[in-house]
């Protein structure tokens, strides 16, 4: 039994992480279809952010609980800085904005080599995120089902938003059709900055997700970033229930090819899987139908 | 069209300014008089400037990239080592100009800049690199080109090089102390953890022999790539596994997400200890308390009591950009420097011949932070103590376990039964 348990939970803790930080990227890049590659170095800064308010808030137990919505917004406002400044200047240009955003992934990663101990630094996790549940004889740590946990409530929160908010709303309308929901009278301008803010938010509630998980350093964000981008397209671009579903697959058989195999075997045949998968359907899991010709 | 007629221009420039150098060399040689510069001749495509009252070297470190969180430490040391040693007159009475360059985490780019600074800035040495592939990547250029580079940091081994000097410690000094402490505090199982990628691989490959001779049975080995910090699923398989101890030979980053996941497993030094041979002062603060009671193996520790330690340590806490501790592949990178001034003096001459047959003729000794080192001519490597250290709350080491003499050095471990040639030669084919 211990055979299935570990690989099934640890899995979809790895998935909840991935999703994590895939959520972000399914509105920015799903939704505007703006290649973001600086969208790692956004999870970074909320790992930083989760570290600076540990400075402050000394008591791990309260300031991860703190650190969640600050980071949110600390990387969020960066993702708005990054959309006002430069990315409004090319939309449509997909292959610009990646070549831009990369180079400011780059910049965002030596400014924190500069600012912070270039090791990197600790994040404390909660007291209450010690120890083990036992589930079926297998000692589960408690921080994979705190990840789960915050990626649950991540995807609720961010489908309500987009289902029930008018903001919500003028989004999918945007999305499906540009020009008709400007002809409406739908600012497709704040619309496209606030999604910018929220999904570069998201990616900073997953820094601090990982923070509790790896190392809280320069260099963090770039583990991510490829893993994310191929969950979304998988997924089908535009559609969050598609990027839930190949989070978790993709974490679950990262888990079970570790199991069997070994750490580095399971990145390989993992990606290897999601690779197949997109060659027999390219446009991913879900896909969403719009009247555009596009 | 115009910009390539112009580089190359300045490319018959460079040489013609190379010849001449040679020729101001080669009296330079001729003038120190000592018998081993007529070895000097052959490095006549050399263009070092020894004419003038300063001597041009090179550090080659990461300073952008994912190695410059290790690498920015080294460069920064290098130049505290350079400005001591311009205080106190220099080498042979010229100040170190040197000149920094960024290998920035990428291999060819390590190539080039060696090939620049010994063609184009014309340096007597190269001090720098970090991983592996770094110092593979150099290897041929400083060889084609008879330069000299110094390698600071402690690696797999099976390799020497005329053209290069090697002061971290090799698989016997190392490695091989670490499992003698293992042996000692009677464990009989071990569980082997790395990065995958080649100083992991052939250290477990070494481990695993050495484990045979000493009876402790390997009981687990797992590998996760470089830069991925998730240990989740691998922790899962010790926990399963039940090891006494563990050996890590993980790398960077990842060293983070291994030592989380084995605390969030409620695996502790007291029944499951972990030994270490890339966590030191540096990295240990990265991980907060979760690494506290685990073990790490290394020549140097800044809990060391030396006689030249406290003052390293005091140089090192002044100096500007200073991390404010010291570890030992810093300390490594200083000796390398100061290695390379003992080496000229005894050769009177910067010529990398010259410098050869010095490290020949009569053991070149340093009096290092971790305590009076030997350079062993012949492959380049420098005599070490052995020293396994537990860390502590304030993230620095107790001494546990010391080797009872300097180790010296034995890169290709020839003088270790239980290491037969056939695997010797398989090792050493694999890492190229």
């Amino acid at each position: 039994m211990d055979a299935l348990i570990a690989p099934l939970l640890n899995g979809s803790a790895q998935g909840a992480l991935l999703l994590l930080a895939a959520l972000g990227l399914s509105l920015t890049f799903g939704q505007m279809g703006v290649i973001n590659m600086a969208h790692g170095e956004f999870l970074m800064i909320g790992a930083f952010a989760a570290y600076l308010v540990q400075q402050v808030i000394t008591a791990s137990d309260l300031s991860i609980p703190v650190a969640l919505p600050v980071a949110f917004v600390v990387a969020g406002l960066f993702g708005l800085l990054l959309e006002v400044t430069i990315i409004r200047w090319m939309y449509r240009r997909p292959l610009d904005t990646l070549l831009v955003t990369v180079g400011v992934g780059l910049i965002l990663q030596q400014a924190a080599l500069q600012i912070f101990p270039s090791q990197g630094v600790p994040v404390e996790k909660p007291g209450w995120l010690d120890g083990q549940m036992n589930i079926l004889g297998y000692n589960w740590p408690l921080r994979q089902l705190f990840t789960i946990l915050l990626a649950g409530v991540c995807v609720a929160a961010l489908s309500a938003w987009l289902k029930y908010t008018s903001f919500g709303r003028r989004i999918r309308a945007t999305v499906h059709n540009r020009d008709l929901a400007e002809t409406s009278g739908i600012s497709t301008r704040t619309i496209d900055r606030l999604t910018f803010f929220v999904g570069s938010g998201l990616a900073g509630v997953a820094g601090v997700a990982a923070s509790l998980i790896g190392g809280t350093n320069s260099q963090m964000g770039a583990q991510y970033i490829i893993p994310a981008f191929l969950v979304v397209a998988a997924g089908g671009i535009g559609q969050l229930k598609g990027t839930i579903v190949a989070a978790w697959a993709v974490g679950l058989a990262l888990a079970f090819f570790a199991y069997w195999t070994t750490g580095s075997l399971a990145q390989v045949l993992a990606f290897i899987l999601v690779i197949v998968f997109l060659q027999v359907r390219p446009q991913g899991l879900f896909t969403v139908r719009t009247r555009s010709l596009a | 069209m115009s910009s390539t007629s112009k580089r190359m221009r300045a490319l018959v420039a460079t040489g013609a300014i190379g010849t001449t150098m040679a020729l101001v060399l080669a009296g330079c040689g001729a003038r120190a008089g000592d018998d081993t510069a007529a070895a000097g001749s052959s490095a006549a495509a050399s263009c070092v400037d020894t004419s003038g009252d300063t001597i041009k070297l090179g550090f080659l470190n990461s300073l952008t990239g994912g190695m410059a969180i290790s690498e920015k430490t080294v460069s920064n040391v290098l130049h505290m080592a350079a400005d001591e040693i311009n205080a106190g007159g220099g080498i042979l009475d010229k100040k170190i100009e040197y000149v920094q360059e960024d290998g920035a985490t990428d291999w060819p780019t390590f190539a080039e800049k060696t090939e620049k600074l010994l063609t184009q800035d014309c340096v007597a040495a190269i001090f720098g690199g970090w991983t592996s592939s770094s110092r593979k990547a150099v290897k041929p250029v400083v060889e084609k080109l008879n330069g000299l580079f110094f390698y600071p940091v402690q690696y797999e081994g099976l390799e020497s090089s005329p053209n290069i000097y090697y002061t971290g410690a090799t698989t016997n000094q190392q490695i091989i102390p670490a499992m003698d402490f293992l042996a000692a505090e009677g464990v009989k199982t071990l569980f082997l953890a790395g990065s995958d990628y080649v100083f992991p691989r052939t250290a477990n490959a070494i481990i695993k022999l050495y484990a045979a001779k000493l009876g402790i049975k390997i009981v687990g080995e797992e590998y996760v790539p470089l830069d991925k910090d998730d240990w989740t699923s691998q922790v899962a398989k010790i926990v399963a596994a039940k090891p006494d101890f563990i050996f890590n030979t993980i790398n960077g980053s990842s060293n983070v997400g291994f030592i989380k996941a084995y605390y969030d497993a409620g695996l502790t030094p007291a029944k499951t200890p972990i030994i270490s041979v890339s966590i030191a002062e540096e990295e240990a603060p990265a991980m907060g308390h979760e690494v506290t009671g685990n073990y790490a193996s290394w020549n140097y520790f800044q809990s060391l009591e030396t006689p030249t330690n406290p003052k390293f340590i005091e140089s090192w806490k002044a100096y500007p950009n200073s991390s404010g501790v010291t570890s030992d592949p810093m300390e490594a990178a200083y000796i390398s420097l100061y290695l390379y001034k003992a080496l000229v003096e005894a050769a009177g001459s910067f010529d990398v011949n010259a410098v050869n047959a010095a490290a020949k003729a009569k053991p070149i000794t340093f009096d290092a932070p971790e305590g009076k080192v030997t350079l062993d001519g012949e492959n380049h490597h420098i005599s070490k103590p052995g020293h396994i250290g537990r860390i502590n709350a304030d993230n620095q080491f107790d001494i546990v376990w010391a080797s009872d003499k300097f180790i010296e050095p034995d890169p290709y471990l020839e003088g270790y039964d239980w290491f037969p040639a056939d695997i010797r030669k398989q090792l050493t084919d694999a890492a190229g």
